[in-house]
């Protein structure tokens, strides 16, 4: 059911890019956002698919496997840029067919709307592959820590965030078995009207939440067991710390992000 | 009726760096009326493989012929391939979500669009087949009930079908071991009443004093099979896949050390109990 999807999905390794510190990942990650939106001609895509590939590179993810990662957003890219060729208005018109018209404008906008849509997704899926889900949760409760001061919970939310996350694969696999055991009793899940489709899900819904359920008590009372209560006074077993490669990889990010803008400004 | 496995191989997620081969190229029949033994460690394959039984998975290369129709050829019905075929899951307590057991059990019969006379008459059958007391949990929630309970009810849930062969995937997992006995006792007279049983077990012992056939799995690919005296007389095999042979045979293997005869191929309990319990009091038996 869920087979084949590879944004949001971790892949375990030990190159470079694996090693980064998260927190440095996350703001390099939310940089490169910035400097995509600030692309503004060929070139500055050019470049930008140039540090896609070199991290993917150093990251050891096969580029067949990132670009497989824009699948599910194929409608969408499709949608915005159809949208784009023939809704925008000016002068430059290309052509024109009855009352469709394709200006010059339009062209580029769904011409940058897609390459923009494709490298926020490509290098943000390398952030998720590379770092498991656990250790950007911790990095975010890091990144929230100082907003303690004003009583915001961020170990809590940071928990719940790792939990949650834990749950994903474990709900996932849990809810194809029960697909597979109401297949076995002749459950139809895949035809009908959308009412009975709706209804046919009952039988699924109800052993997941159950066994979600069961699952949380039996996860509290664990926790509970190992005198768990919170984030006060609660140390870590692995401290991030930074390492010369963050100073590296924040390097390679300034000059892309220079590259970018000096992009914009002479061409 | 037979099911037969053509050169079973089965991958999952293929193409992507988590593909895995968990059933490679396993070919084997399950004759009418059998009690079928599939058996081997965790990841050996065995519920891959008995999930392909009733076209749950499909194979990425090879056949699975029930009653010599290829179930994943199109124009086959997997609806009537599932009533043929039941399949009880590990851990089927957990399956359970009507409101009552009635309900729950009349699933599968509703689904096989049958009348609701029928569906009552099939739940009463399904329910007194599992030894369970309809007017006693009949309209209790399922969830209710004691953990071994609700695993009769869903078994019964799957038996509501009248299937003529069903599949259970290590039915007694987690009982305690009265639990276990009753539940191997069961799925022995569901055999006995004419249903051939496929069983995925990782326990010799549980399918020793029952199974009529066994194959034995290792890394997906089949290791051994044959008729339960055949399997247990390759102890050093069974050894080095890090399965045991049952404690008759490991018993019946030191009497013959000893210098005592055995019957040859002995492996129930029942049996191995008759000839000690005749020759030990008189001393007899050496060979």
């Amino acid at each position: 059911m869920m087979k084949n999807i590879t944004l949001g999905q971790f892949m375990p390794g030990d190159s470079v890019i694996h090693k980064l510190d998260p927190r440095c990942k996350l703001g390099l990650t939310l940089a490169y956002i910035i400097g995509v939106f600030l692309v503004k001609g060929v070139a500055g895509y050019l470049i930008t698919a140039a540090l896609v590939v070199f991290v993917a590179r150093l990251a050891r993810i096969p580029i067949k496997y990132l670009a497989r990662g824009l699948k599910p957003l194929k409608w969408i890219v499709i949608f915005t840029a159809v949208l784009n060729l023939f809704m925008t208005g000016g002068e430059d018109v290309l052509v024109r067919v009855w009352k469709i018209t394709i200006t010059m404008t339009g062209l580029r906008n769904a011409f940058f709307f897609t390459f923009r849509l494709a490298f926020l997704v490509l290098g943000t899926s390398v952030l998720t592959l590379t770092t498991s889900p656990i250790v950007l949760t911790d990095a975010l409760e890091r990144i929230m820590s100082p907003l303690k001061v004003v009583r915001f919970p961020a170990h809590e939310i940071a928990m719940m965030m790792t939990i949650a996350l834990r749950f994903i694969p474990t709900l996932t696999e849990e809810a194809q078995k029960i697909l597979n055991a109401q297949s076995a009793r002749g459950a139809d899940f895949e035809s009908g009207s959308i009412f009975r489709r709706a209804k046919a899900m009952v039988p699924l819904l109800v052993p997941l939440f159950v066994s979600a359920f069961r699952r949380a008590g039996d996860l509290a009372m664990a926790m509970e067991a190992r005198c768990y209560h919170g984030g006060e006074g609660r140390t870590r077993l692995r401290v991030l710390k930074y390492s010369r490669y963050d100073l590296y990889a924040v390097a390679v990010m300034a000059a892309y992000i220079v590259l970018v803008v000096l992009e914009g400004v002479l061409l | 009726m037979s099911i037969k496995l053509e050169k079973l191989t089965y991958t999952y997620m293929p193409g992507s760096p988590f593909a895995a081969t968990a059933v490679r190229d396993v070919s084997f029949e399950i004759g009418d009326g059998e009690f079928f033994a599939l058996i081997g460690h965790t990841g050996s394959g065995k519920t891959t493989i008995a999930m392909h039984l009733n076209a749950l998975l499909k194979p990425v290369s090879g056949r699975v012929l029930v009653d010599g129709t290829d179930i994943n050829e199109k124009g086959v019905s997997r609806r009537e391939v599932r009533r043929k075929v039941g399949m009880v899951f590990q851990y089927p307590e957990y399956q359970l979500f009507e409101e009552t057991v009635n309900r729950d059990v009349a699933f599968g019969p509703k689904n096989l669009g049958l009348s609701e006379a029928e569906c009552t008459e099939r739940v009463s059958e399904a329910l007194a087949r599992v030894k369970l007391s309809q007017a006693e949990i009949g309209e209790r929630s399922p969830l209710e009930l004691s953990g071994g309970q609700m695993r009769r009810v869903a078994i019964a849930g799957v038996l509501a079908m009248r299937p003529s062969t069903l599949v259970l995937d290590e039915p007694a997992a987690g009982l305690d071991p009265a639990g276990r006995r009753d539940m191997l006792e069961l799925v022995s007279t569901l055999h006995k009443e004419g249903t051939t049983i496929v069983m995925v077990s990782h326990s010799m012992e549980d399918v020793a004093n029952y199974a009529t056939h066994i194959a034995v799995l290792e890394h997906g690919a089949l290791a051994l099979e044959g008729a339960p005296r055949e399997v247990f007389a390759h102890g050093a095999r069974l050894a080095k896949i890090g399965l045991d042979v049952p404690v008759t045979v490991r018993i019946a293997d030191m009497l013959r050390e000893k210098g005592y005869a055995p019957p040859e191929g002995v492996c129930r309990m029942e049996e191995l109990r008759g000839w000690l319990l005749e020759h030990l009091e008189r001393g007899t038996g050496l060979k």
